[in-house]
């Protein structure tokens, strides 16, 4: 049996749907409609369409290929240098913005900074080429703990002509070290997907099996991939699955090491949160190597349960005996959890629109906290992201890809949400209409909230956007 | 390649670690850092649309748009929005492959068909990212032909400025629009006879919308009737009531239409402006004053004086009072900074109006530092300094980043840091405060909303100053040299 939600139809829906759209010129009318519908649990594979372009002036949330591949992919190796490669902008926006938090000693051992070839005129005009080699050497000698250089190139790289993967070549051969090139500049595909898929097969082109393990291989052998570590939030996952007798010996990206991520090809098996970011890779580690991979949720206790029985039943009964214990162990706590936010939550709905997982992932953990979801969509998801949703969503509820600010607005106007959950851009929007609001790309500079430290964080996350007393201000007496 | 030829995987170790942990502090790493010729680390600079799209969001019902890749525009919104803890709607034209192979012409047609249509501006902003200026794409022709096609009426107002960002930072970005846009919206509006007793007033790239209101009330106490250019104080600082509105505030567009009949334009910032100064200067009917930003005594005295002398008002008594109660905060508070060593960093505007400052206080600005700029600037910079004793022995470093200045403090150390958020690695490094002035501030709530500039800008300045360096007395000291007062 389908979820349903009291007052959400398919009939309103489509509805508002039209509605909405009708006030678009013609032409964006129709680019835009398939984009949007009522979610049809049942169906086999979902009616909502993705991974197109764009549609110009419509006011869009996306990023770029850029944005995917040095925010998602890049960015949390915490190990590398990552080289912007081309004018300011780019790298100066997406330095320390998106989270990804990581262990090291800064500018010794790990590197969230902003290096960049800063292209002026000249490098327009002549290429980039000589000055990226010459930059690679200057940032090795001056961050010599490194243990790789990642070069990404920003739009204008792709334009010139420059050549970045003769220059990493060469440049890996002089360092010794790991150089890779990344061709992500931001015109190539519709969103940051692209650039999350680029980066998957520098990886794969230039990284993976490069590397072993000192250790002797055991059985129980993962790797974590798809978790950024937003807020910490691999370091709130990763001692579930160690709990569970499993040893991560890489995580991707989140806090991971170059190194560790170049051995990955010796492990057991790959565990996958982020499926839109990193099934490439764990598609290519299958037909190379064997590795299977599974693909889990860690928000809220439900689907955690879910997932950890599901990971431990690919092992032995030793695994999953563990498997059970740290179920038993953290469950009384979630539960303590639920018991304190849940009466405080309890029929309140919400909508979503993220990136390429959590539209989907997270709707357990509202619904744990007695919230449902309303409307959910995905800024740069595909067709099997959309498919993945239907069933975790109730039937008419909306579903809107890459959803313009017009559209969005609409949407919430009639639905009424009791929270809005989304990203910067959209989040004042809505406040100032008075609607509470959490950031989930960011977390809304809190976090963790994967695993069960996660969900208490979220839980009293989303019982203090929803209960803040401020809310009741904003309607002044006179 | 054989089986032997995979390396193992290398973890650091902690010996490795602690030596380069001190090797970044000595001057030999100072010395090979500043021997960089082509990495940029760590700069304090943004690329030119971005200063576009902030004049853009300063002019009223005025939706910016982005011609040239959506990546670049959510970029620039998130930075706005984090900064100010607020909306900034901007539309992009998307422009991508294809766009790059054929030119970007048909996104813009499409896009400004959509943004017209679904927010309803009474002018749009047009500037470029790299993308459109790297392969060359022809905006007069374009604009001219989208509305030739009909794709917005033609008597529509699409001020447009190329901002490559090639070439230059987000404060040249921020001129060539408000160039566009002042050029735009004058055109044929200029009257016979004598110049009207109006002051057009330009306040250059500033991401603190209390300065904006600050000006508005300064030139509200003198009774001067004004037009604030690229007004972002209630774009960027809305309330919150329940309704959302997509153009909160902003310059009227008739009053910028007007400005060209006005008897003065000043600058406040100096090298934010110069094509739109230039460009008052040659068409305008009014004088053209540039003036150092208004941040001090000093600053704000040859700000108000230039206002009386123009207009032929007498400084208001209000205002003298606010001066008067300026220089007590100041003589009384001195104790507390004197003698106290700083690095500064930011836009060169920024750095001349606060180095005035820190002069004024007897503070000294040990490490000037502007990421992107030109000897004019630097000469200026050290002309200023050259005013006071504690400007002696300061250095102006330009065309250094952030990274450069991390070498600068573990070799030639100073007590405190100004600049935007980015500084907070050299604090938490160096063990030294980070007092946030510029832009983006992204970790901290409310500070766009305390005026930096005029006579309570000073207050305010050595408020946030003084008072860090006594909670760092008393979070840091023995028992015993605990006390009461400070
Ligand atoms: S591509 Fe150019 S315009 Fe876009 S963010 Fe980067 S530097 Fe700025
Ligand atoms: S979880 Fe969402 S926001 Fe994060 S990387 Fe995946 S798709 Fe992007």
């Amino acid at each position: 049996m389908s979820k349903t939600i009291e007052g959400i139809t398919t009939e309103r829906s489509e509805k508002l749907i039209t509605e909405t759209l009708n006030e678009m010129p013609e032409k964006a009318q129709k680019k835009r409609r398939p984009h949007v519908g009522a979610n049809e649990p049942e169906a086999e594979t979902c009616a909502v369409k993705s991974n197109r372009k764009t549609i110009p002036g419509v006011m869009s949330a996306r990023g770029c290929a850029y944005a995917g591949a040095k925010g998602v992919v890049w960015g949390p190796i915490r190990d590398m240098v990552h080289v912007s490669h081309g004018p300011i902008g780019c790298g100066f926006y997406s330095w320390g913005t998106r989270r990804n938090l990581v262990q090291g000693v800064p500018g010794v051992t790990s590197f969230a900074m902003d290096f960049t070839s800063d292209f002026q005129e000249r490098d327009i005009v002549y290429g980039g080429d000589k000055k990226l080699e010459k930059l690679i050497g200057e940032a090795d000698q001056l961050f010599p703990l490194n243990h790789g250089i990642s070069v990404l190139s920003e739009c204008p790289v792709g334009l010139i002509g420059d050549d970045i993967n003769a220059v990493t070549k060469k440049m890996e051969q002089e360092l010794g070290k790991l150089v890779v090139p990344c061709n992500c500049e931001g015109f190539r595909g519709v969103s940051q997907s692209l650039g999350h898929h680029i980066s998957n097969d520098s990886i794969r082109d230039f990284v993976i099996g490069k590397r072993e393990f000192e250790e002797p291989s055991s059985p129980y052998d993962v790797a974590l991939i798809g978790d950024y570590n937003i807020g910490g939030d691999v370091w709130a996952a990763k001692p579930i699955l160690e709990e569970m007798g499993l040893n991560v010996k890489a995580t991707w990206t989140g806090d991971g090491a170059i190194e560790e991520i170049a051995a990955t090809h010796q492990v057991k098996l790959n565990l996958i949160h982020c499926y839109r970011s990193m099934n490439y890779m764990c598609k290519v580690m299958e037909e190379k190597w064997g590795i299977p991979w599974v693909e889990y949720n860690f928000f809220g206790p439900t689907k955690i349960a879910e997932s950890i029985r599901k990971i431990a039943a690919l092992f032995d009964e030793s695994i999953q005996e563990k498997a059970e214990a740290v179920i038993a162990k953290y469950t009384p706590g979630a539960q303590a959890v639920i018991d304190r936010y849940r009466p405080r939550l309890e029929g309140k709905t919400a909508m979503l629109f993220v990136g390429g997982l959590r539209p989907r992932h997270t709707v357990g953990a509202y619904e744990d906290l007695g919230i449902q979801i309303t409307g959910t969509g995905y800024e740069f998801a595909h067709q099997d992201d959309y498919d993945r949703t239907s069933a975790e969503m109730a039937k008419g509820t909306l579903i809107y890809d890459d959803v313009s600010e017009f559209e969005f607005e609409r949407y919430v106007e009639e639905l009424k949400p009791d929270l809005v959950g989304s990203g910067i851009k959209e989040k004042y929007v809505f406040q100032k209409a008075g609607i509470p609001f959490r950031q989930m790309h960011s977390w809304d500079y809190s976090g963790p909230y994967h695993g069960y430290t996660g969900f208490e964080i979220f839980a009293r996350d989303i019982d203090m956007a929803i209960n803040s007393p401020t809310w009741k201000l904003v309607k002044s007496p006179f | 390649m054989t089986e032997n030829a995979v390396k193992k995987v290398y973890r650091t170790t902690p010996e490795e670690v602690d030596k380069v942990r001190k090797w970044i502090l000595t001057e030999d790493y100072k010395e090979k850092n500043f021997a960089r010729e082509a990495l940029v680390v760590n700069p304090a600079h943004a690329c030119q649309p971005l200063g576009a799209e902030m004049v853009a969001h300063g002019f009223k019902d005025t939706l910016p748009f982005v011609h040239g890749s959506q990546g670049c525009a959510s970029y620039f919104r998130s930075t706005f929005n984090r900064h100010f803890r607020e909306p900034a709607p901007t539309v992009a034209d998307a422009m991508t492959e294809d766009g790059a192979v054929f030119g970007g012409q048909n996104n813009l047609f499409e896009g400004l068909e959509n943004a017209y249509t679904l927010y309803k501006p009474k002018m749009m902003a047009v500037f470029t990212t790299c993308m459109p200026e790297v392969i060359g794409d022809d905006l007069t022709a374009f604009i001219r032909n989208a509305k030739s096609a009909g794709h917005v009426p033609e008597d529509f107002p699409l001020p447009y400025a190329n901002t490559p960002s090639f070439n230059g930072t987000h404060i040249n970005g921020y001129d060539s629009m408000l160039k566009s846009i002042l050029e735009y919206l004058t055109e044929g509006k200029k009257k016979d006879g004598a110049p009207k007793e109006s002051l057009n007033l330009i306040p250059g790239f500033d991401g603190n919308t209390a300065n904006y209101r600050e000006y508005k009330r300064i030139l509200e106490a003198f009774g001067i009737p004004y037009t604030l250019m690229a007004d972002i104080s209630d774009s960027f600082d809305s309330v919150c009531d329940g309704t959302y509105r997509l153009y909160p505030g902003g310059t009227p567009l008739e009053d910028a239409a007007d400005s060209i009949n006005a008897k003065a334009t000043i600058s406040l910032q100096k090298y934010s402006t110069i094509q739109t100064m230039r460009m008052v200067k040659d068409t305008f009917a009014g004088s053209a004053e540039v003036m150092p930003m208004p941040i001090g005594i000093k600053n704000t005295d040859a700000f108000l004086m230039k206002l009386s002398e123009l207009f032929g008002k007498p400084i208001p008594e209000e205002l003298k009072a606010e001066r008067g109660r300026a220089v007590d905060a100041m003589t009384d508070g001195h104790q507390y900074v004197h003698g106290k060593k700083f690095a500064v960093y930011g836009d060169p505007d920024y750095l001349l109006g606060l180095v005035s400052f820190m002069l004024e206080m007897g503070m000294i600005p040990w490490h000037v530092l502007c990421s992107r700029s030109n000897r004019k600037f630097e000469k200026e910079m050290k002309a200023l300094l050259e005013t006071s004793e504690f400007g002696t022995g300061c250095n102006v470093w330009i065309n250094r980043d952030l990274w450069h200045l991390h070498s600068l403090l573990a070799t030639d150390p100073v007590d405190g840091i100004i600049g935007d958020t980015h500084g907070k690695y050299l604090a938490r490094d160096h063990k030294i405060p980070l007092f946030r002035v510029g832009f983006p501030i992204i970790d901290r709530i409310n500070l766009h909303r305390t005026p930096l500039i005029g006579y309570n800008g000073a207050v305010n300045l050595l408020s946030m100053i003084a008072n860090k360096f006594l909670d760092i007395v008393d979070d840091t000291s023995d028992d015993q040299w605990f006390e009461m007062m400070r």
